[in-house]
């Protein structure tokens, strides 16, 4: 019985002490980075794999894996930097709130050196993403935006001219008069601020003018001509119908599988969208007749004649604060995003390089044919809200701007105005 | 370990009912028996012995209630731990304004928190909704229950395990699962219930169950109810075992109907099973989550209490606000909790079979 007991006690230690030991170094010594990646197709996982090649030793990087929505990865990270969690050595962050965690001290200075080195040749738009209070504060990896895609049929049956840029009320037109559907992001959730925005700053607003004031002293810039233009076409779009019923509950993915359909007319999204119609057709679901019929163009104007502000988005590299070899983790974060790795992931994973370099390869030129639009989309694009607070505006946005039906452009931005003031003053909640 | 002498004729009036708690029986009849032998005739027929109950209690079930207390003791202590601490630091924790990400913020509001919420239509809108689906619910699926636990009671002995098994399945599912599983089959994009319904009036291809008020709510009721009935229908089953069979032949010999058998008899005497049941599957539905959390994320005002205070505190860092959400939670459960024992007079030993 009590040779019993002892072998269960061991047992019992074993299974304690076991899953502790993974924590530490490998078993030859080599410091082991951990990199929180967000899911892709597996890219992350092989840039990994290759810088801990060219390493050579020095270090060994290991992905964990982050949950898929933005929001969601923000609260798993938050959290366990909250708890000064050692763990954390390099991040894949959403651009919309490194703001928040470069506040918070979550994030490792990046020393002059890196800095210098993983901004040279990189299109400004992922710079200003990863800057905060003038500081670079993460890694630019991948930048991302969204393009105006369309089928040429209805744009040549609307009689549009795609080589020059459009407008909102111009596809809505001919999306109307076809009897087709837009597809645009309608749902509750980060991508109607993603819309929001784009509309917005396409008007020459912006939804914070001063973004790095503090909680109590933001002031929000929708009750302007800019706001109302913005709340004009996602009311319009919201209560003509050409939205199709599916709207108020549509995200990225759904409005592909829209725009792929029977009434497909035009659709602002991603790049993604390419490669994932791509496979669709190559795995037999779709048709080539399809692909072939998709055109792409820069994002729509709010207002003719001034320059849209496409959305942008994409991921940079942040330093945890509290791992055990920050510097290790910069000469790994380096590596990460050099131009070759960049351009390999674009080619691969369908996400678009933050380097101008990676645009040159001619892998990246016959997989995205679209790449030079993309060059020039990042060019153009807008960051959302740079701001430690841009979740509960994000939030408040969504609170009020939701379903798209019911946006007015004499009441929306208003009440969204005042809630927001409200929220980040503590008064009200989300 | 023998009794001592009658010590404390301490005021036991209470006791002076006959024991109904089944524990204490033994204890007090023999503390009794010997008190009165070895006193003879005691001046209070009543008080003696009551007193001697009392001392023979100091030794033999102080004893029993120190083995209770080691053996119950460590749980006691895990309970104190994973329930009492958590709910103490959320109380410390809602009278300050903290945001997780913002640490150096952290400034004491004492009330203000409470005030902001109590004042504040989000949180009465919210509040509103999870009483909405927890009434629907819970009469729905009582009566759905009900059938089904008669169903059950009724079969043949040989499909009884069957029956069971099947109709148990929808519990085993994980909530979260089964609110994926019913956010497809209604989702306008993959869902399959707009073609196979197309010939009821108000259902087409074009209804996006998820885009408004009613038809989100319809869902997520409909999906709970699926889920959490044979929890009801299992409870009211134990309930049906109970009630006495021969009551019921005596009932039928007396000519009484199915119906009059069913409402006269069988109902009166599970009266503290269905209050188990409408009690513990009304405190389930009012903590609602994973179905809203799947379908609608609480868009078109379907928003439960629960998502409001998981939103706060997870999805925004808001721990002082977060908490004194969970906190006015956890007081709406513990008034219904109180209501539905004071004022339906639940008896929870009733339904363990005590009585």
């Amino acid at each position: 019985m009590r040779r019993r007991t002892r072998a269960l006690a061991v047992l019992v230690a074993v299974g304690l002490v076991a899953p502790l030991a993974a924590c530490g170094p490998g078993d030859d010594g080599t410091p082991e980075l951990t990199w929180y990646i967000n899911p892709d197709n597996g890219g992350q996982a092989d840039i990994a794999a290759s810088c801990t090649e060219a390493a050579d030793g020095a270090y060994r990087i290991q992905t964990e894996l982050l949950p898929r929505d933005a929001a969601s990865q923000r609260e798993q990270l938050a959290r366990r930097l909250a708890a000064k969690d050692s763990s954390i050595d390099i991040m894949s962050l959403d651009p919309v709130f490194i703001a928040e965690f470069a506040e918070a001290d979550f994030l490792a200075p990046v020393p002059d050196d890196v800095a210098d080195a993983t901004t040279q040749d990189v299109v400004q738009g992922a710079i200003d993403a990863s800057t905060w209070k003038d500081e670079l504060v993460a890694i630019p990896f991948w930048a991302n935006t969204q393009l105006l895609w369309y089928r040429k049929s209805v744009a040549e049956a609307a009689g549009l001219d795609m080589t020059q840029p459009v407008t909102w009320d111009q596809i809505m037109q001919a999306a109307q008069d076809q009897d087709k559907l837009l597809a645009v992001q309608g749902a509750k959730a980060e991508s109607l601020t993603v819309w929001i925005n784009a509309l917005v700053e396409g008007a020459g607003g912006h939804i914070l003018e001063n973004p790095e004031a503090p909680a109590d002293e933001v002031e929000l810039g929708l009750d302007t001509d800019a706001g109302k233009a913005a709340a004009t076409i996602i009311g319009e779009i919201g209560t003509s119908g050409v939205g199709g019923p599916g709207l108020p509950s549509e995200d990225e993915p759904a409005s592909l599988t829209k725009f792929q359909g029977d009434r497909g007319s035009f659709m602002v999204n991603w790049p993604f969208v390419w490669s994932s119609t791509q496979g669709a057709v190559d795995a037999g679901s779709l048709d080539q007749s399809l692909l072939d019929d998709i055109g792409w163009a820069l994002y729509p104007q709010t207002t003719e004649g001034e320059d849209a502000r496409p959305p942008y988005g994409g991921i940079s590299l942040g330093i945890g604060a509290f791992g055990k070899h920050t510097d290790l983790a910069y000469e790994a974060a380096q590596c990460i995003v050099s131009p070759e790795n960049q351009a390999e992931y674009f080619v691969t994973n369908g996400n678009p390089a933050a380097s101008t370099q990676a645009y040159e390869d001619p892998d990246v030129q016959e997989a995205f044919p679209m790449y030079d639009v993309i060059r020039d989309s990042l060019d153009q694009a807008a960051p959302r809200p740079q701001t430690p607070f841009y979740n509960e505006v994000s939030t408040g946005l969504q609170q009020t701007w939701y379903p798209p039906a019911d946006v007015d452009p004499d009441t929306t931005p208003q009440q969204s105005t005042d809630f927001i003031t409200a929220v980040l003053r503590g008064e009200r909640l989300l | 370990m023998n009794a001592g002498p009658p010590a404390e004729p301490a005021p036991r009036g209470r006791h002076a009912a006959p024991p109904t708690a089944s524990e204490d029986a033994p204890t007090r009849r023999g503390a009794t028996t010997r008190a009165e032998s070895r006193a003879g005739t005691g001046t209070d027929p009543r008080g003696a012995p009551d007193a001697a109950a009392k001392a023979a209690r100091s030794d033999r079930a102080r004893a029993e209630a120190r083995l209770g207390w080691y053996l119950a003791g460590p749980a006691f202590v895990v309970m104190l731990a994973v329930t009492l601490y958590p709910i103490l630091q959320a109380v410390y924790d809602s009278l300050f304004n903290y945001k997780l990400t913002a640490p150096d913020d952290r400034a004491f509001v004492g009330l203000n928190n409470y005030l902001v919420i109590l004042s504040d239509p989000v949180w009465w809108k919210a509040l509103w909704v999870t009483l909405l689906i927890t009434v629907i619910t819970v009469a729905i699926e009582l009566v759905l229950g009900f059938a089904l636990a008669l169903v059950m009671h009724r079969a043949i002995k040989r499909l009884r395990g069957l029956l069971r098994t099947a109709i148990l399945v929808p519990y085993g599912i994980i909530t979260v699962v089964s609110a994926f599983a019913w956010f497809y089959a209604f989702d306008i994009t993959s869902g399959y219930v707009n073609h196979w319904f197309d010939w009821v009036p108000g259902i087409g291809p074009d209804l996006n169950w998820f885009a408004q008020q009613g038809t989100s709510l319809f869902v997520i009721i409909a999906s709970e109810v699926w889920k959490t009935t044979p929890f009801i229908s299992l409870l009211l089953l134990a309930g049906l075992a109970q009630v006495p069979g021969d009551l019921e032949e005596a009932a039928k010999v007396d000519g009484a109907t199915a119906w009059q058998r069913f409402t006269r008899v069988i109902v009166p005497n599970m009266k503290a099973a269905i209050m188990v049941a409408v009690l513990f599957r009304a405190l389930d539905a009012f903590r609602i989550f994973d179905n809203v959390f799947i379908m609608t994320n609480g868009a078109n005002g379907t928003e439960v209490l629960s998502l409001l205070a998981y939103r706060t505190s997870i999805g925004q860092l808001q721990i002082g606000m977060g908490s004194a959400i969970s906190v006015l939670l956890f007081l709406c459960v513990v008034l219904i909790c109180f209501v539905a024992i004071k004022l339906f007079k639940v008896d929870l030993a009733g339904a363990r079979g005590e009585k």
